[in-house]
């Protein structure tokens, strides 16, 4: 079973980002990228299947720029076996993600694709869901546990109230949540490694989708924060300024 | 513009999310009408009749539509999009709306705007990026809306109607997927996000049993619902649906208090929009400081206890 897992670069976690002072975007000047981290999470996943003989290939592909090499390079070196960047240096938006994803799809046929539940730059959380769609086949969001049963997966899901188990037919896409399992750290040696394992670039043009942004985004803005608050000196004087000054219980 | 609110329920009761969508979907103006799917779901049916603001309900009842799983459901949407001439089709922002909708849009083929904040019309919108930490305006020409409102940016609908009832015929059982089995806590605590007041526990309480020894009594006095930080839910502490934050759930309670959480920005984008946060921690550094209106600087294990016994 070949496995497919999306990965997209993006500002990494720990990175306060800064809207730009002409409010047209946010600042990525020399600001450290990463891999998203729901993502990582899904590479793991699909590794682990992987080692397990449960998976015969894990493909990792990202569509974006050519420094999204780096990115894949580092899905690799977690233990992926090749992978393909669809260049595109312009904004790709989800459904356009979608679109070129299922295009990889159609050549690769994987029985089943693992994405990030979401990406932590636009918390988009669409495109795993959307390919889906594209592709005519289940999908099961929001991950916390995978097992593969034949020619079909048990997916444990993570919704509002608690846990929720669905079988579903192969081929299909399933989303990786926080839980699903902790991602390996790279060593040297397979970072090494990964630096010769194949990695095709494909132009975004080559594949015949239609990628043109459908969104406009406009202004960009911080919200306003929140002002800083008092300290008080005990429980007494905590439920005073409660009862009396913030009228909430 | 008519617009199609889709219901999220359980075939008993309607979610609350759906009536927070109900609220932004009459910010676009023209009919709002709301589709019930499920399987013997006729007091769904009723409730989301009497939702201020309905136009009319749509009512589509089949075995396959028990559970709400996205692939009926989205290919259910689709047709009604096209058969009504729906220009907006619109879901709460709930682990629920998150899955269904983008695949709805999908087989439209149009373009999906995300936990929309603020609707200024038709096709003009806000959402949060970066966790909350960036606020971005945007338009969109696609010929059908598809949102996610986040529920904690529009009211909540009251009563009003009823709206008359209109049955519609089932889609397709595509059989892509099915549900094993649900552990869905049932809980006598208001719903978390929907509730008043949040008491919040993190890494500070220790480990699970401290957990409910300290923050039940709190939260029984309060009639409040209980949240966790991430750290906490990792740790085993409660459940996943406790946990608040950029990757669990967005509250925005009237007083949301948080005990032994030190403040990740993950923790803030979930709680930030609070009424009134007040903040219990011994570590007088820790960032919830920083959010907080009121701040005690205290061992919980203390200052809990004494909060709940003067309440």
């Amino acid at each position: 079973m070949k496995v497919l897992v999306p990965v997209k670069r993006v500002v990494d976690y720990n990175v306060k980002v800064r809207v730009r002072s002409d409010n047209s975007g946010v600042d990525l000047n020399g600001v450290k990228m990463s891999i998203n981290p729901f993502d990582e999470i899904a590479v793991e996943e699909a590794v682990r299947l992987r080692e397990s003989q449960l998976a015969s290939e894990v493909i990792v592909v990202s569509c974006g720029s050519t420094a999204s090499q780096e990115t894949l390079r580092t899905a690799l070196a977690m233990g992926a076996d090749r992978a393909i960047l669809v260049e595109s240096e312009a904004e790709l938006q989800p459904l356009a993600v979608a679109r070129l994803l299922k295009a990889v799809v159609d050549r690769e046929q994987p029985r089943l694709v693992i994405c990030g539940k979401q990406a932590i730059d636009d918390d988009a959380n669409q495109t795993g869901q959307m390919l889906a769609a594209l592709m005519g086949a289940g999908q099961a969001t929001f991950a916390s546990k995978l097992v593969v049963d034949g020619n079909a997966i048990h997916v444990t899901r993570e919704v509002d109230g608690g846990l929720e188990t669905l079988a579903v037919g192969l081929p299909a896409v399933v989303t990786a949540d926080l839980r699903l399992n902790e991602p390996r750290y790279a060593t040297l040696p397979n970072i090494m490694k990964a630096k010769k394992k194949p990695l095709e670039v494909l132009p975004a043009a080559s594949l015949g989708v239609d990628v043109a942004p459908r969104l406009r985004h406009g202004r960009h803005e911080e919200p306003a924060p929140r002002k800083g608050g008092v300290k008080v000196a005990d429980v007494a004087e905590l439920v005073s300024k409660l009862k009396n000054e913030a009228k909430v219980i | 513009m008519k617009t199609l609110v889709i219901a999220e329920h359980d075939n008993s009761r309607l979610a609350g999310a759906t009536r927070h969508a109900v609220t932004a979907a009459t910010l676009l103006g023209g009919d709002v009408d709301i589709l019930v799917a499920g399987d013997n779901c006729s007091a769904v049916v009723d409730e989301a009749a009497r939702v201020a603001g309905v136009s009319r309900v749509i009512r589509v009842e089949a075995p396959f539509y028990r559970d709400l799983l996205a692939e009926n459901l989205a290919a259910l949407v689709v047709s009604l999009v096209q058969l009504k001439s729906y220009g907006n089709v619109l879901a709460g922002s709930s682990a629920w709306g998150r899955n269904v909708s983008p695949r709805i849009a999908a087989l439209l083929d149009v373009a999906q705007v995300s936990d929309v904040v603020k609707i200024s019309g038709r096709g003009r919108y806000q959402r949060p990026i970066y966790a909350g930490n960036v606020l971005v305006s945007l338009e969109s020409d696609e010929p059908v809306q598809v949102l996610t409102v986040r529920t904690t940016a529009f009211d909540c609908a009251g009563e009003g109607g009823p709206a008359p009832v209109e049955t519609a015929e089932a889609g397709p059982d595509l059989g892509l997927s099915r549900v094993l089995h649900r552990e869905i806590s049932r809980s006598e605590r208001p719903e978390l996000g929907a509730a008043k007041i949040v008491v919040s526990g993190g890494r500070g309480l220790g480990n699970g049993e401290n957990y409910q020894q300290v923050l039940t009594p709190l939260a029984d006095r309060l009639g409040a619902a209980l949240g966790a930080s991430r750290a906490a839910v990792d740790a085993g502490y409660v459940p996943n649906d406790y946990q608040v934050g950029q990757t669990g759930k967005i509250v925005a309670p009237g007083l949301y208090v948080a005990v032994g959480i030190s403040g990740a920005i993950q923790h803030l984008a979930g709680m930030k929009d609070s009424g009134v946060i007040v903040a219990i921690n011994k570590d007088p550094d820790a960032p919830i400081f920083q959010v907080a209106d009121y701040g005690l600087v205290a061992d919980l294990f203390e200052a809990v206890p004494a909060l709940t016994g003067t309440l």
